[in-house]
């Protein structure tokens, strides 16, 4: 530390004295970047309908939302994570690690992943096999594994352009990811029987076997982007070949730069995807510190709030924006209010 | 050139003349001139592509100070909003802004009916072209005068981000082929309230004064809320590194001895100054809200990490104006009797104050326009709260910066947003000059030449 520094500090630490560390009274969020918008708007109508202040909602990916969260319980920490996927087992010890034990999980909904390919650009109609054989990493050919030699689309469906094949889909810290390996390279997997080969060259270690399938190739074919939806549409839109992977909230408001594919002859919309018809959906869920619940006004209310008929209901402005309402939401009110706790007895 | 000591007639003894010029000198001549052509080049291409930047910025951006207004008479029937009649304030509060959408409804059905408009669409989708801020703006109304239940006033209610879109030519029939939010019969009842006069594209303050809104209602976002945040977060900024800055210049330049541990100082600020903005923000969000326990998101907390950020500039910036003032100064007042603080205080730094201001502006400048510390402190993010209401709270609530604020619209699904990311660059950019010219000014009107 320079002379600067410690100076610096020392004034700090005066400045902090001399303000007495008021208490902090708004409800402090953070996470999965597909939740954001949700929590957004409800955190504006939380500020104007009730006398608590209004939320704030930092976004940053779901795992970086949960790392956070299980930092600690204190002011200094934050009281809600969003994230787009469950929390895992792994994320529950650090926390616990750190004294975050009794967590509530609050289920929002259900929101679709898309795939779309620019306005002008062509029109796709994929299956889960086709993404698996455009990029995955090793795919079986006549009967043997070989890196995947698949260039254009074409080569992955005849019934497709001879375009390049440019992907590009979420980064590793976002919880899309995860939905996007799981229910379709995964998916693609099994359809096309690599599953089986990879399980046979694994020494049928099925947990290997999935972890082959959902290695993607590292070729330039397939790009991660790791910042938000409006960085994957600049891609599209400076390459007219490439598809992105999306949310549908954000698809629905840009229709005029993208045209969205089916999956498995499904078109994504929230009907679609409340039905199940559409496949690739997933849960989004916030995270609630029970600990702090008491300590930072407004944080139950919010909580509460979230997931009320007149919000999360179907009619409610978050379907409107395009999540898909839990048709369970009643029993989400339910554990709300009780403050049901993970790991107990729910 | 020694010939020309030589000899008296270089120019005769080479066979050339003043007039005429041989070989060499026009290779030589036409190499400056090439070089001076380089110069000119290098220029244009610089103003060129300031050119092309600020036509962007001012082209996309100018569009966020307009935005489109439907003026309605709305009825504040008080069956809806005050079914006991005691004009209770907290019976009126538990009305939710949910509660508030039949009104606006209602008062479309007679504003149709009382223009004469033809329209298929059922009330509720006539207000669908409203923003969704309209309710909460009643309700905000409502509840400042009780007193006005019963009775029918006048609203200016924010049209919503495709309507306004469509009048300022982004939206067009054909780009909302797809769209869910917007249909086309609703743009054609637009153009009959157009027509009308009930809807307008009119300059909107609340661009500039507001606060931030969410994804759902990009026409009420403003940035004038983070404006304030970043207010203050500069005037933490100028109070703790103006003056630990200026102490430790004065310190390091006129009284501390040379030797290895000044030598080391000296050697870590520069480094300081090269020291990526992104490490301070960890370093904040480490040693400020972990150890220190302050707020997150608060002002004062950015305003400490922009500080750490400024002071190797201010530091730098004084030593130099300190060195330029000549040494005879300090020489003739500590000659006529001065001690040495007397000599620094009366005599060399009132000689440096220009200097010194200039550079604190231009590190002030440079804080204002800092966005990656903000990230890992909380200011990135969905803060829509109200203008603080004193000093403490404008430091300790919670704020955005200007940076911030643009930075969070560009990320926004609904392309309005990205037209008030381009707005938000303008009043940024206004601020940036305005305080570098006044630093050019300062240096102007007080600097001395020795």
């Amino acid at each position: 530390m320079s002379f600067v520094k410690l100076s610096a500090s020392a004034l700090a630490i005066a400045a902090v004295s001399a303000t007495a560390a008021a208490a902090r009274d708004q409800v402090q969020v953070a996470g999965s970047s597909t939740v954001l918008p949700y929590a957004s708007i409800v955190a504006e109508a939380f500020g104007e309908n009730f006398d608590f202040p209004t939320p704030v909602v930092e976004s940053g990916g779901s795992s970086a939302g949960l790392k956070r969260f299980c930092e600690g319980v204190g002011e200094n920490t934050i009281d809600v994570a969003n994230a787009s996927r469950k929390i895992k087992d792994k994320e529950i010890a650090v926390c616990a690690e750190n004294g975050v034990t009794d967590i509530i999980e609050v289920r929002i909904g259900y929101d679709g992943i898309v795939f779309a390919s620019d306005i002008d650009g062509n029109t796709y109609e994929f299956t889960p096999a086709d993404w698996f054989l455009a990029l995955s990493d090793k795919i079986v050919v006549d009967g043997a594994l070989v890196d995947n030699p698949n260039k254009t689309w074409a080569d992955v469906n005849a019934s497709f352009p001879a375009t390049d094949i440019q992907a590009f889909i979420p980064g590793t810290k976002h919880g899309t990811r995860e939905v996007f390996e799981e229910k379709v390279i995964l998916a693609g997997c099994e359809e096309t029987g690599a599953f089986e080969a990879f399980k046979a060259a694994n020494g049928d270690d099925k947990k290997a076997a999935e972890k082959a399938c959902i290695a993607l190739r590292t070729d330039g074919v397939s790009v991660d982007i790791d910042g938000d939806y409006t960085e994957t549409l600049a891609r599209i839109e400076s390459n007219k070949n490439g598809i992105g992977v999306f949310g549908l909230a954000f698809y629905e408001n840009n229709t005029d730069k993208l045209q969205v594919a089916t999956m498995s002859g499904v078109v994504p919309s929230t009907e679609s995807i409340a039905t199940g018809e559409y496949p690739v959906s997933r849960p989004l869920y916030f995270y609630v510190k029970k600990a702090h619940i008491g300590v930072i006004p407004g944080l139950k209310e919010y909580a509460e709030f979230f997931i009320a008929d007149e919000i999360a209901g179907p009619d409610g402005p978050l379907a409107e924006y395009g999540l898909v309402a839990d048709p369970e939401l009643a029993k989400t009110q339910e554990a709300v209010a009780e403050e049901k706790v993970l790991g107990g007895n729910s | 050139m020694t010939d020309l000591s030589a000899n008296s007639a270089p120019a005769t003894r080479h066979g050339a003349s003043l007039l005429k010029q041989n070989a060499r000198t026009r290779r030589r001549n036409r190499a400056e001139a090439r070089f001076r052509a380089y110069g000119i080049a290098a220029i244009a291409v610089g103003l060129a592509m300031l050119l092309v930047l600020v036509f962007n910025i001012v082209s996309k951006g100018v569009g966020a100070y307009s935005q489109t207004f439907v003026t309605l008479e709305v009825e504040l029937s008080e069956s809806k909003l005050d079914k006991k009649g005691n004009r209770d304030i907290e019976e009126i509060k538990k009305v939710s802004t949910f509660g508030y959408a039949p009104l606006i409804n209602n008062a479309f059905a007679a504003a149709v009916k009382e223009g004469g408009l033809e329209t298929r669409l059922k009330p509720k989708d006539q207000a669908g072209i409203l923003s969704k801020s309209a309710p909460a703006q009643l309700r905000d109304y409502v509840i400042a005068n009780p007193d006005k239940i019963g009775e029918t006033v006048s609203f200016r209610f924010l049209a919503n981000s495709r309507v306004d879109g469509y009048l300022k030519g982004r939206v067009t029939r054909d780009s909302i082929a797809n769209d869910k939010s917007i249909s086309a019969e609703q743009l054609d009842f637009v153009d009959q309230l157009a027509a009308a006069g009930i809807l307008k594209k009119t300059f909107n303050p609340d661009f500039v004064l507001g606060s931030d809104a969410s994804d759902q209602r990009p026409e009420s976002a403003g940035i004038g809320v983070s404006m304030v945040g970043s207010l203050f977060m500069m005037l933490v900024v100028l109070a703790l590194s103006l003056p630990i800055g200026v102490a430790a210049s004065i310190y390091l330049e006129e009284f501390a001895p040379k030797n290895w541990i000044t030598d080391i100082i000296e050697v870590n600020i520069s480094n300081l100054a090269a020291v990526p903005s992104i490490v301070f923000g960890i370093l904040g969000l480490a040693v400020f809200i972990n150890y220190m326990h302050l707020p997150m998101s608060a002002p004062l907390v950015g305003g400490l990490v922009l500080t750490l950020m400024t002071l190797p500039t201010i530091i730098i910036s004084t030593r130099a104006s300190l060195k330029a003032v000549p040494p005879s100064i300090r020489d003739a007042a500590l000659g006529v009797g001065a001690s040495k603080m007397q000599a620094v205080f009366h005599h060399v730094l009132p000689l440096a104050a220009p200097g010194i201001l200039t550079g604190t502006i231009i590190g002030l400048a440079q804080a204002l326009g800092e966005t990656a510390p903000l990230l890992l402190i909380g200011m990135v993010g969905f803060i829509a709260s109200n203008p603080p209401d004193s000093l403490a709270a404008g430091l300790l609530s919670p704020n955005s910066a200007m940076p911030a604020q643009i930075y969070e619209w560009a990320k926004r699904a609904d392309p309005a947003f990205y037209e008030r990311a381009w707005g938000g660059i303008i009043i940024l950019l206004v601020f940036l000059v305005t305080m570098n010219t006044l630093a050019v000014i300062l240096r102007r009107r007080f600097e001395r030449r020795w």
